[in-house]
């Protein structure tokens, strides 16, 4: 019999109520990975997309060409930054269970990725983040009290209260407006990279989107025009497995890793443990040095887990195990770093508890302060009238018309 | 009969289709394993299998291209698309392949797709999960646009799409998913069984495209609207205390104009209705072609009430929204001009 053509439908190793199987994640070991000049030819380092970058292995200690230089005060730094991303995410999503906010995402499990990547970049660097960096904005300084009202919609939303939650931006910051479509800042930071490249900065820029995300097409515009113009910019694919009910193996990552994407077009990969901070720091420290020095781009597979639900309107114990996370072979970021800090004798379970303590009572403190600028039922609100702005740069006389219309409805002088 | 909310009769007419016709096939982002965000597949893949309940990379492009393809090679597909304010990806394969694709094969190759999607605002879903596009559809040829506004009625149309062999984008107001909604956020939800549209059989039935329905009668004057809308104008007719046509097009290509002209030549006044913005919205073809049909019968300047000219504002949802008391003031104007 000749075979005939069937239709392949990918299949995640585990659903609920099987065991968590991960036996399908390729895995370097801590160390293992040669580290090449970053002006290395991108055909001579194909194994890097293949490859998995560690630095810390499994009893914490860095290892292998690719650690990088950090001092214990910069990694004591990361680790407060993430743990105070958690403790943020955490308070957010219990808001959002009690009717607080209308809408929030995690970034649980993901952590390492933000703080390690905005500690690698420089300030004039420029970032468009996906809906799950929040980290980025705690690395590049916004309060915690900024991110909260702009979740509340309240009268110090930096959005004005147009967007829904977690669709922050950072002007000063270097922080894109965060969209709820996808993939479509990708070729915004392509275009950024290569406006620097034609007034001849050295800034380069860095864009990040999900495993599921990279089936857009915007994902392969991005990758297009960033080889053909060798932009200096930064591709990041978070690969947290799971896009909402689809596995990886949904946007292709069955056949090759996420990081080979470019290769057809001459875009180096580098596949890198996205729970170990330090390999995400070298690697991304790795990639800008090579964009600014005229080497183009790089595409990053940083291999992660979504610890959380993909949102608050998701519930993932309908489609994969619950507690497949603890299986996840890569662990959780944060512990990894508390775990090279602690055997480096640079910090102590008492000094992180501690911290925790401390953290929870520094969020605790900026939403109290948030709320005070208005929440969805109480205190002040944001004017109405503002809605009518900034759909062009003057409020054209239509618009001016429709706010009449508005506020004599609402019995308000406009 | 049986009692089901918009979810399960969309589900319903799904299953029906698929087990009466084996080239259906149902495609789009988690709705097979998982059944949907919104659950409208839900069960569906585990009883028709994976091949003809696939899961969809997030591709809107990839979804209504290769969709297009499945329907050339003689299957039936009908795609989801997430949520409407994500279709435009897919919008070049939309315009410049499905819509024309009959027409540049001079009538040889066509491609049956429905394409379904959740679309308008009240959910708190701010700009990116409000939208409503219908108008950027409508401007097409060769392309059918429907958005029903109760179970029963979704259920008959989107079989009535499924069966066409012509593509139809086939709307779905979030809003009004699990139950009627009168416009007012501050209301304890209703459910689907307290409204007659909430009875829908179970097995096989079908509603013509190209068919409106008058939900309400009256004299006084002709409130044409669709979608969520309809039970909002509904309740602004019976706090006005007016005597109202008002009238649920269903389909918004091909258009009902017979029923639309029959009642406005009835009662002289007409207020269009719909949450999209107002400026080049469907409300302008439905104005102009009221003005055509009717206009020696018109006693009044034919009134719009419908959204802002801005994008969905997250905080301002019921600013927004044009609810009761919009088209209460639009009732007026249109009652009071002489």
């Amino acid at each position: 019999m000749t075979p005939k053509s069937r239709l392949h439908i990918p299949k995640p190793s585990a659903r609920p109520g099987d065991e968590p199987d991960f036996s399908y994640l390729s895995l370097s070991e801590a160390g293992a990975v040669a580290r090449p000049d970053s002006n290395t030819a991108a055909r001579k380092i194909e194994n890097l997309a293949h490859e998995l970058v560690r630095v810390l292995d499994d009893d914490g200690q860095a290892c292998g060409e690719w650690a990088p230089e950090l001092s214990p005060e910069q990694l004591l730094e990361a680790l407060r930054l993430m743990l105070l991303t958690r403790q943020l995410d955490d308070r957010m999503h219990r808001m959002q269970r009690q009717g607080k906010i209308s809408f929030y995402m995690q970034s649980l499990g993901e952590e390492a990725i933000s703080i390690g990547q905005g500690m690698a970049l420089r300030k004039g660097d420029m970032m468009f983040p996906s809906y799950r960096n929040q980290g980025l904005f705690i690395q590049r300084g916004t309060s915690i009290v900024d991110l909260m009202c702009q979740c509340l919609s309240n009268t110090r939303d930096m959005c004005k209260g147009r967007q829904m939650p977690i669709m922050y931006h950072n002007k000063e910051a270097n922080l894109f407006s965060v969209s709820g479509n996808l993939a479509t800042q990708y070729p915004h930071a392509v275009g950024w990279a290569m406006a620097s490249a034609i007034k001849g900065e050295d800034n380069i820029s860095a864009a990040w989107v999900g495993d599921g995300s990279t089936a857009e097409a915007d994902f392969h515009y991005a990758l297009t025009f960033a080889a053909v113009y060798q932009a200096p910019v930064i591709l990041n694919v978070i690969n947290n497995q799971w896009a909402i009910s689809t596995f990886q193996g949904f946007a292709g990552g069955q056949r090759r890793p996420f990081a080979a994407r470019g290769q057809g077009l001459g875009i180096p990969g580098v596949r890198v443990d996205g729970n170990d901070t330090l390999a995400v720091y070298a690697v991304t420290q790795w990639a800008a040095r090579r964009a600014r020095q005229g080497g183009g781009p790089t595409l990053i597979e940083h291999v992660t887990y979504r610890g959380g639900p993909h949102s608050t309107s998701d519930d993932p114990s309908r489609y994969r195990p619950k507690d497949e996370w603890d299986a996840f072979p890569l662990g959780d970021p944060l512990a990894r770093l508390k775990q090279h800090l602690v055997v480096t004798g640079h910090w102590s379970d008492e000094q992180h508890e501690a911290l925790k303590s401390e953290l929870k009572d520094t969020v605790t403190a900026a939403w109290k302060e948030a709320i005070s600028f208005g929440t969805m039922s109480d205190g002040p609100k944001l004017d109405v009238r503002s809605m009518f702005e900034d759909v062009y740069k003057e409020v054209p006389e239509r618009l001016k018309r429709q706010r009449r219309q508005l506020m004599a409805l609402k019995g308000m002088s406009s | 009969m049986s009692q089901m909310n918009m979810i399960q009769a969309i589900n319903s007419a799904m299953d029906v289709m698929l087990d009466k016709d084996p080239t259906v096939i149902a495609i789009g982002q988690d709705i097979g394993y998982f059944g949907g965000v919104f659950r409208c597949t839900d069960g569906l893949q585990a009883k028709y299998g994976e091949h003809r309940v696939i899961d969809a990379p997030i591709a809107e492009g990839g979804i209504v291209g290769s969709a297009i393809g499945i329907g050339v090679n003689g299957l039936r597909p009908v795609a989801e698309i997430q949520f409407a304010d994500y279709v435009y990806p897919g919008m070049d394969q939309i315009i410049s392949e499905l819509a024309r694709l009959r027409y540049r094969s001079g009538g040889e190759f066509f491609s049956p797709v429905t394409i379904r999607m959740p679309c308008g605002g009240g959910i708190r879903g701010g700009q990116t999960h409000s939208q409503s596009p219908e108008a950027l559809f409508t401007h097409l040829s060769g392309i059918n646009t429907v958005m029903p506004s109760n179970p029963y009625d979704a259920k008959g149309l989107l079989i009535s799409a499924i069966e066409s062999d012509d593509p139809v984008i086939f709307f779905e107001p979030k809003r009004i998913y699990n139950g009627p909604f009168d416009g007012d956020p501050d209301k304890p939800a209703a459910p689907w069984s307290t409204h007659a549209g909430g009875e829908v059989p179970e097995g096989y039935y079908s509603i013509p495209l190209g068919k409106a329905a008058v939900v309400e009668e009256g004299s006084d004057l002709t409130i044409i609207t669709y979608g969520t809308m309809v039970h909002v104008a509904q309740a602004a007719v019976r706090n006005a205390g007016v005597s109202a046509d008002v009238i649920d097009i269903r389909t918004l290509v091909p258009l009902d104009i017979e029923t639309l002209k029959r009642s406005v030549e009835k009662t002289g006044r007409c207020l269009i209705a719909h949450e999209a913005s107002k400026f080049s919205g469907f409300g302008a073809e439905l104005t102009a072609t009221v003005q055509e049909e009717c206009f020696w019968h018109l006693q009044a300047p034919i009134e719009r009430v419908a959204g802002w000219e801005t994008p969905y504002p997250h905080a301002f949802e019921w600013d927004y929204f044009p609810g009761q008391d919009r088209v209460l003031a639009g009732i007026r104007n249109v009652m009071e001009a002489e």
